[in-house]
């Protein structure tokens, strides 16, 4: 924890020195920090963020745990590209109250925002979290709450906090209490162990909850957030899996002869679009969970796959190999005439839309390798995001700001995020194993 | 994951390296976890089921070595690897004359059960490489059908770019890896 309070600091120092420190603290990384996931930021912003003071929170009755909310609610503002958080060591004064707030000792360090707080033991196990976040000018509090939670949900609380104080000063409901699903692989091939598994927005608290010694693919969450529909290999063959992430229950819900894959959600959850090849060749289907039945609703020679609902949830975009080459098509969540949306560069695939639907987020070929690009449903072009030769699965968080994707580093997957205008770009990395098909989840406060 | 599933992985694996479960846990190539109660996926008062849904053999199925043939009809047949050309699942020349030769054995051999298991390179989405390898495959299968070996025979699976044979990320090892194994039963 203290090294990422410590790379968040140098992170607001000396940003462009940054990848050059994180690279020599990984390389003498103590044991201790074997299970650590770091967040290294490369910001690409031009802009300046909201400079905003985190003071460490007071610990009163018990010693610090692993989790400390200020290092946690500091290191995901950072993230965002939208806060420049003031240097820790510069802090003349540590209040952790609004009364005990010298609103000069700010003023001069230029700080426009200040979160103070506390987390008290009250027994049993359970800690009161209690935060403020002050305008320094107007000297006035924006914003106060208070959390009683078990030990081992001060992480939650942390980015609940994070959440509030980005929807205060940006106006945009944050995304940093929500999760990610994706698939490690570990182990040489052809001894490779594949996870599905689900952790933090900011990459710590993995869980697996599914593991096999074949491939794994395709992760898509329920809209509610309790499931996970998914590709499985495990009978030797691709097969369609829905699984409650809580109970650990799964369903087998497709497997037809040929490829059963890419499963999606209807935005009502009653429903997953899938691509199967029983008919002959890959073709987007729509199956109704409760009843079973299986509509199909496209019809062509060539390659239609990848099917992703529209969030008004009256049509499905899909890749299709049609034209020549992949590109993304539209058809109505009923069937028929499917219209051509993507015409710049030879390869746009894997797409899916913004929560608003204003966006497609899609994997694009411009000739400059594979990269994540935006389809604007207004202007109608691809505009490509990132700059890897190699990247895939790109997925919307929730609130529309951030991108997270799979990316190359150092001859392994990683994932990494971007945001919508392409300004911020930051990669978590993973200590273990090659990590890939980020899948960013629903809002759900439950996860 | 909750502590109570950790320690049941851990159980398994030492079962299995103990060997006191026998085969059997040694073939369950699956392991399914819960991750907690209601109280979120930190909570750790995990309610844990863990369910073996392998019973095949977990071991990789690529058998790569042109070597071995089947006698008499020379290189060709002791070919069992058709390439690809990038995004396209159209045989070359050497790849159409590997067919034919595998055509023709298995006309000679009745009985002969074959597996053509597609592959894809790692450009591109992972979900159109899995279509683009079935198309492969299925492609070597319809010159197979239409030399007239019974569709029966010959089953189709498609592994998309899940399963490379060379780990690079070049020319050389995409050309590699853009193929349909021949795999007899």
């Amino acid at each position: 924890m203290n090294l990422i309070s410590n790379l968040t600091r140098m992170i607001s120092r000396a940003r462009f020195r940054l990848i050059l420190v994180s690279a020599m603290l990984i390389g003498f990384m103590p044991m201790q920090w074997a299970h650590a996931v770091l967040t290294i930021e490369v910001n690409k912003g031009v802009e300046a963020g909201i400079p905003i003071a985190v003071v460490p929170f007071s610990f009163e009755g018990v010693a610090a745990t692993g989790d400390r909310p200020a290092d946690i609610i500091e290191s995901n503002l950072a993230s965002s590209g939208r806060f420049e958080p003031v240097f820790r060591g510069d802090f003349i004064s540590t209040p952790h109250d609004l009364n005990s707030v010298q609103f000069k000792d700010w003023r001069l360090l230029k700080t426009e925002a200040l979160v103070v707080g506390r987390v008290i033991n009250v027994g049993n196990n359970r800690y009161e979290v209690r935060f403020r976040l002050i305008d320094v000018f107007r000297e006035k509090q924006l914003v106060g709450q208070k959390f009683v939670v078990p030990a081992n949900r001060l992480r939650k609380v942390s980015h609940q906090i994070s959440d509030i104080i980005y929807k205060e000063l940006t106006g945009i409901p944050g995304a940093f209490d929500t999760k990610i699903a994706y698939i490690t692989v570990k182990g040489q091939s052809p001894k490779n162990r594949y996870l599905l598994q689900i952790a933090d927005s900011d990459g710590f608290g993995a869980k697996t909850v599914l593991e096999s010694t074949e491939p794994i693919l395709s992760p898509a969450w329920s809209p509610d957030g309790s499931k996970l529909a998914y590709v499985s290999f495990e009978k030797k063959r691709s097969m369609i899996f829905v699984q409650d992430i809580w109970t650990g229950e799964r369903k087998r819900v497709s497997d037809s002869a040929g490829i059963n894959s890419a499963p999606s959600w209807s935005p009502d959850g009653t429903r997953l679009t899938m691509t199967l090849s029983k008919d002959g060749n890959p073709e987007i289907y729509v199956y109704q969970i409760a009843t079973e039945r299986l509509q199909r609703i496209t019809r062509h020679t060539s390659i239609d796959t990848e099917p992703s609902w529209a969030p008004n949830g009256n049509s499905i975009i899909f890749t299709s190999g049609r034209s020549g080459a992949p590109q993304i098509y539209r058809v109505a969540a009923s069937g028929g005439q499917a219209q051509r949306l993507t015409f710049n560069g030879n390869y746009n695939a894997g797409a899916s839309y913004s929560n608003d639907g204003k966006n497609i987020v899609l994997i694009t070929n411009q000739g400059n390798g594979f990269r994540v690009g935006l389809y604007s449903t207004e202007d109608r072009t691809v505009t490509e995001l990132t700059s890897g030769r190699q990247d895939e699965s790109p997925s919307f968080a929730p609130n529309g700001e951030m991108i997270m994707y799979a990316t190359q580093k150092g001859g392994r997957s990683v994932l990494a995020a971007v945001s919508v205008d392409g300004k911020i770009q930051q990669t978590l990395r993973f200590q273990n194993g090659s990590v890939r098909e980020p899948a960013w989840s629903p809002y759900n406060r439950k996860l | 994951m909750s502590k109570l599933s950790s320690y049941f992985i851990i159980l398994c694996v030492s079962v299995a390296v103990a060997g006191c479960g026998g085969r059997k846990s040694v073939e369950e190539n699956i392991e399914v976890e819960s991750v907690g109660g209601t109280a979120g996926l930190g909570s750790g008062d995990g309610s844990t089921s863990a369910t073996g849904l392998g019973g095949d053999d977990g071991s990789g199925s690529s058998s790569l070595d042109g070597s071995g043939g089947f006698g008499g009809d020379g290189d060709l047949l002791s070919k069992r690897v058709v390439y690809f050309e990038y995004d396209s699942s159209v045989l070359t020349l050497e790849g159409e004359a590997i067919v034919q030769a595998h055509a023709q054995y298995l006309s000679a051999s009745p009985g002969v059960q074959i597996i053509l298991e597609g592959h894809a390179d790692e450009r591109g989405t992972r979900e159109y490489n899995l279509a683009l390898a079935e198309d492969r495959a299925k492609s070597v299968a319809d010159v197979m059908s239409a030399l007239g070996v019974t569709t029966s025979r010959v089953q189709t699976v498609s592994y998309g770019e899940e399963r490379p044979v060379s780990l690079g990320s070049d020319e050389a090892s995409w050309g590699l890896n853009r193929r349909v194994e021949i795999l007899y039963q």
